[in-house]
C-alpha cells in the first residue's frame, strides 16, 4: 500500500460559529426546543450548539408558510420563482467549499464525497428544479397543474445538504412553500443553506428550517396545516408516518431503506466489477439507502471475485474526513456505530464468514472498518436487515434465474447493480429487477434529471426528472 | 318453442384463478333490484377467498406483467369485442341493479364498453409518454419506464355497477399489474358477467380476480395483505377509510384515495394509470 502524506483540508473553511439558530420567516430565531450539541463524528468534539424546535415552533414555521404560500410564492409567476431557484444553486456553488468542509465536519463523510457529489449535486438539483418553474404545463400533468401548500419534509442524516436539496428544490418551483427538518445529528449545512436562502432574498416563509429529533419530526409530519409530508428515512418511521396520515388525505411520498442486490455474472469485467462493488458499499461509509450491501456473485467466479475484492477494499484509506486522501470517513454517531456492531455480530453468530480490513483506525472518533461477510444465507439478518455501514454481505448463486430471485427476495426495492459484458443479459436482469434504480456496471450514481425511488417498502413517489414533480402537484 | 318458456336461472359465483367457485365459506346472499325484488343469491365471499384471489393474481403476476404491451393490448381489446357481444345482457343488468331506465343503462353500458376500448389502447403508449431517457451530467446512458406496482387490490364503487367497476379495473391491468376486486356489494350482478366475459377473452386466469360479498368484511384483509402492493380505496366505506389506510402502511401499499362521489360519465386522465405504476431507471456507462 502506498503511503500518502496527511492531506487535510482547512477546517476554517467552514466557517464554523459557536451557535446555529432555527430559520423561521426569514429569520434566524431561537428555538423553545432543548438545544442540541452537534458532534463531530471523526473526533467526538462538540462543534456547535444548535437551537431546537418546539410543538409551538413548528406551529409557527407552518403558520410562516402557509403566509408565504398564500400571499406570495403560491401565486407568483413561474418565471419568477424560477430566478429565486436558479440564485439559490449559484449560491451553492460559490459557497461549495464551505459546505463541503462543513458537511465532512458535522457528518463525518470524506471531503472527496461532500466536495464531489454531495455539494455539486445539490447545486445541480436546484438549478434543474429552477428551469421547470415556468414549464410545469409541459410535465404531463394537464396544461396548468397547482402547487399543494405548505410543505412538511424530514430528512435523513446521510446527505444531509443534499437531502435538503432534493426535498426543497421541487417544492419550490411546483410553487409549494417548506417546512424542512433535518436530522438531529447533521444540522449545520442545512442552516447555511438557511443563510443561502437569505443571501437569495427569497420571500420570508417560503423555506423554513427546524432543527430538532424525531418529535420535532412527528410535529411537521402531522401538523394539520400541512398539506404534503415528504420523508427519507428508515422503513420503521416511514410506515408510523403513513399510519398517522391514514384518513387525512394529505399527499405523502417516502423513500425509505433498502438492501440492494449487486449480482456479479461469470462474463463481468472483474476488476470493474471490484470497483463498483467498493463503491456500492463503502461509498459514505455504507450509509447509503440504496447501497450494494448484497452481493450476488456467481459461483464459479466467486473464489477469484473474493480475492481480488479483499485486496482492494484492503487499499481503502479509513480515517479523518477532512483528508483527502480518506476513502472511507466516520459513522455518523454513536448510536449508529454501535447498531452496525450489533447486527455485525449476528453475522458472526449465524456462521457467516467474516473478513475485516486490517487498516489503521483513528483512536477517536466513530470509526468502522470495512467488513466482508462471505457464505451468507438469505435467511441471515445481515442479508435481510439494512445495516447502514461499511459492511457487505456475499451470497452466491448459480443461475440468472436464481440470481434474479434471490435479488428479489426482500420486501425492500430500491435499486439493484447488475454487472455483466452481455447487453442482452443486462436489458433482461434490469426488467427483472423489483426495484427503482437498477446500475448496470456501475452504482450509486444520481442526477437531478433521473428519477430515484423504491419499490414495495422502500417507499413510494419518486424524487428527480419529470416524474418528481408529481410528487409536489395536486395531480 | 313455448312462448311460456321457463328460463335457465344463473348462479352467480366468485371468480378466482380463472374459475368461477363459490365462496369456500359456503355462504350467499341475496340481490335485490332497486325496488326490492329478489334477483339472485350471490356469493359471499370470505377472508379465505380473498386470500386465494391475492395468491392466484401474485401466480398470474409475472406472466401478464411480462407481456408485451401489444399482446396485453390485443386480449383487452378483445374483451370490449366479447362486451359488445353481451350488450343487451349488461343493460338488463345495469337497469335492475342502478334502477335506471333501459335507455340510460343502454348508455353507461356504452360508455362502459367504450372506455375499456380507451384503456386497452393505453397499454403500448403508457411508457412512452411517462418513461423517457434522462439527460444525465455524465458519460452514462439513463432512462426511467413505468412498471406495474403488482397486485392491486381494488374496491370497485358501490353505486356505478358497470362503467364504474370498469373504470377502475381497466387501468389497473391495463399497465400490467394484477387485481383482486370486490364488487359493489349491493349490486354486484354485471361484475359477475363482467367475469365471464373476461374469462372468454384470453385474458389469463388470475389477472382479475371477482369477489362479491360484503366489502366491510373483505377490504381490510386485502388491506393488510403482504402480498397486496396497492389499494384503491373508491368503494370503500367511507367510515372504514381512514383504518383500511393505516392496514396499508403495514407494508407500505400504495393507496388511491379518490372520492366515492368520483363521476365516472366524465372523460378519464392519466391518474388512474398512473396511481399503480413505479418508476423504474436505469443506468449504464458510455464509452468505447
Amino acid at each position: 500500500m502506498w503511503e500518502y502524506a496527511p492531506a487535510p483540508e482547512s477546517r476554517d473553511i467552514a466557517n464554523l460559529k459557536p451557535t446555529y439558530r432555527m430559520f423561521v420567516d426569514g429569520q434566524f430565531v431561537e428555538g423553545a426546543g432543548e438545544p442540541l450539541k452537534t458532534v463531530n463524528p471523526g473526533t467526538e468534539e462538540v462543534l456547535a450548539e444548535v437551537s431546537t424546535a418546539a410543538p409551538a415552533d413548528v406551529d409557527k414555521a407552518v403558520k410562516a408558510a402557509r403566509r408565504a404560500y398564500d400571499r406570495v410564492w403560491g401565486k407568483m409567476p413561474g418565471s419568477e420563482r424560477a430566478k429565486y431557484i436558479f440564485r439559490i444553486a449559484r449560491l451553492i456553488q460559490e459557497r461549495g467549499r464551505e459546505l463541503a468542509v462543513l458537511e465532512s465536519l458535522d457528518n463525518g463523510k470524506p471531503i472527496k464525497e461532500s466536495r464531489d457529489v454531495d455539494v455539486p449535486t445539490a447545486a445541480a438539483h436546484f438549478f434543474y428544479h429552477a428551469g421547470w418553474a415556468d414549464k410545469l404545463g409541459y410535465a404531463g400533468y394537464g396544461p396548468d397543474p397547482k402547487p399543494l401548500g405548505v410543505a412538511g419534509q424530514v430528512i435523513p442524516w446521510n446527505f444531509p445538504l443534499l437531502m435538503a436539496a432534493w426535498k426543497i428544490a421541487p417544492a419550490l418551483a411546483c410553487g409549494n412553500t417548506v417546512v424542512l427538518k433535518p436530522a438531529e445529528t447533521t444540522p449545520l449545512t442545512a442552516l447555511v443553506l438557511a443563510e443561502i436562502i437569505q443571501q437569495a432574498d427569497l420571500p420570508p416563509g417560503v423555506v423554513n428550517i427546524l432543527p430538532g429529533a424525531g418529535d420535532v419530526g412527528a410535529a411537521v409530519t402531522s401538523h394539520p396545516d400541512v398539506d404534503k409530508v415528504a420523508f427519507t428515512g428508515s422503513t420503521e418511521v416511514g410506515k408510523l408516518i403513513q399510519r398517522q396520515l391514514a384518513g387525512t388525505g394529505r399527499k405523502l411520498t417516502l423513500e425509505l431503506g433498502g438492501k440492494a442486490a449487486n449480482i456479479v455474472f461469470d462474463d463481468a469485467p472483474l476488476d470493474q466489477a471490484v470497483e463498483g462493488i467498493v463503491n456500492g458499499i463503502f461509498f459514505n461509509q455504507g450509509h447509503v439507502c440504496c447501497a450494494g450491501s448484497r452481493l450476488l456473485v456467481q459461483e464459479s467466479v466467486a473464489e477469484e471475485l473474493l480475492e481480488k475484492l479483499r485486496v482492494r477494499v484492503s487499499t481503502l484509506r479509513v480515517g479523518d474526513p477532512l483528508d483527502k486522501n480518506t476513502d472511507v470517513g466516520a459513522i455518523n454517531s454513536r448510536e449508529q456505530l454501535t447498531k452496525i456492531q450489533q447486527l455485525v455480530e449476528t453475522g458472526d453468530a449465524e456462521g457467516a464468514e467474516r473478513w475485516t480490513s486490517a487498516c489503521p483506525l483513528p483512536d477517536k472518533g466513530f470509526y468502522f472498518a470495512p467488513t466482508v461477510f462471505s457464505n451468507v444465507s438469505q435467511a441471515m439478518r445481515i442479508a435481510r436487515e439494512e445495516i447502514f455501514g461499511p459492511v457487505l454481505s456475499v451470497l452466491t448463486f448459480r443461475t440468472p434465474d436464481e440470481a434474479v430471485a434471490k435479488a428479489n427476495n426482500t420486501p425492500y426495492g430500491l435499486s439493484a447493480g447488475i454487472w455483466t459484458e452481455k447487453g442482452s443479459r443486462i436489458l433482461w436482469a434490469a426488467q427483472k429487477m423489483r426495484a427503482g434504480v437498477v446500475w448496470a456496471n456501475t452504482f450509486n450514481r444520481f442526477d437531478p434529471t433521473a428519477p430515484f425511488g423504491g419499490y414495495q417498502e422502500s417507499g413510494f413517489g419518486r424524487e428527480g426528472g419529470r416524474t418528481g414533480l408529481e410528487a409536489y402537484l395536486d395531480v | 318453442m313455448s312462448e311460456n318458456r321457463i328460463s335457465v336461472a344463473k348462479t352467480y359465483k366468485l371468480y378466482i384463478g380463472g374459475a368461477f367457485p363459490r365462496s369456500e365459506s359456503g355462504r350467499s346472499y341475496p340481490v335485490v333490484d332497486a325496488k326490492g325484488a329478489f334477483l339472485a343469491n350471490a356469493a359471499q365471499g370470505s377472508r379465505k377467498d380473498a386470500r386465494d384471489a391475492v395468491a392466484a393474481a401474485r401466480k398470474a403476476f409475472p406472466g401478464w406483467s411480462g407481456a408485451t404491451a401489444y399482446n396485453r393490448g390485443q386480449v383487452l381489446y378483445r374483451v370490449a369485442e366479447v362486451l359488445e357481444g353481451r350488450r343487451e345482457q349488461f343493460a338488463a343488468e345495469v337497469a335492475s341493479s342502478e334502477g335506471v331506465a333501459v335507455k340510460k343503462a343502454q348508455s353507461l353500458v356504452d360508455a362502459a364498453i367504450d372506455r375499456w376500448v380507451w384503456y386497452a389502447g393505453w397499454t403500448d403508449k403508457v411508457a412512452t409518454v411517462l418513461g423517457g431517457t434522462n439527460p444525465v451530467a455524465g458519460p452514462y446512458f439513463s432512462f426511467s419506464m413505468p412498471e406495474p406496482t403488482g397486485v392491486v387490490a381494488v374496491l370497485a364503487p358501490q353505486q356505478s355497477s358497470l362503467l364504474g367497476l370498469i373504470s377502475v379495473v381497466a387501468p389497473v391491468i391495463a399497465t400490467g399489474n394484477t387485481a383482486v376486486v370486490v364488487s359493489s356489494q349491493d349490486r354486484p350482478l354485471p361484475a359477475v358477467t363482467l367475469s365471464e366475459v373476461l374469462a372468454t377473452s384470453d385474458l389469463p386466469g388470475g389477472v382479475v380476480n371477482v369477489l362479491t360479498g360484503r366489502t366491510a368484511e373483505i377490504a381490510p384483509w386485502l388491506a393488510s395483505h403482504g402480498d397486496v402492493n396497492a389499494l384503491d380505496l373508491t368503494g370503500a366505506p367511507e367510515a372504514m377509510r381512514a383504518d383500511l389506510e393505516r392496514s396499508a402502511a403495514g407494508t407500505v401499499k400504495r393507496v388511491l384515495r379518490t372520492r366515492p362521489s368520483e363521476d365516472f360519465t366524465r372523460e378519464p386522465d392519466l391518474a388512474r394509470l398512473r396511481a399503480f405504476l413505479e418508476t423504474k431507471t436505469v443506468w449504464h456507462p458510455m464509452g468505447v
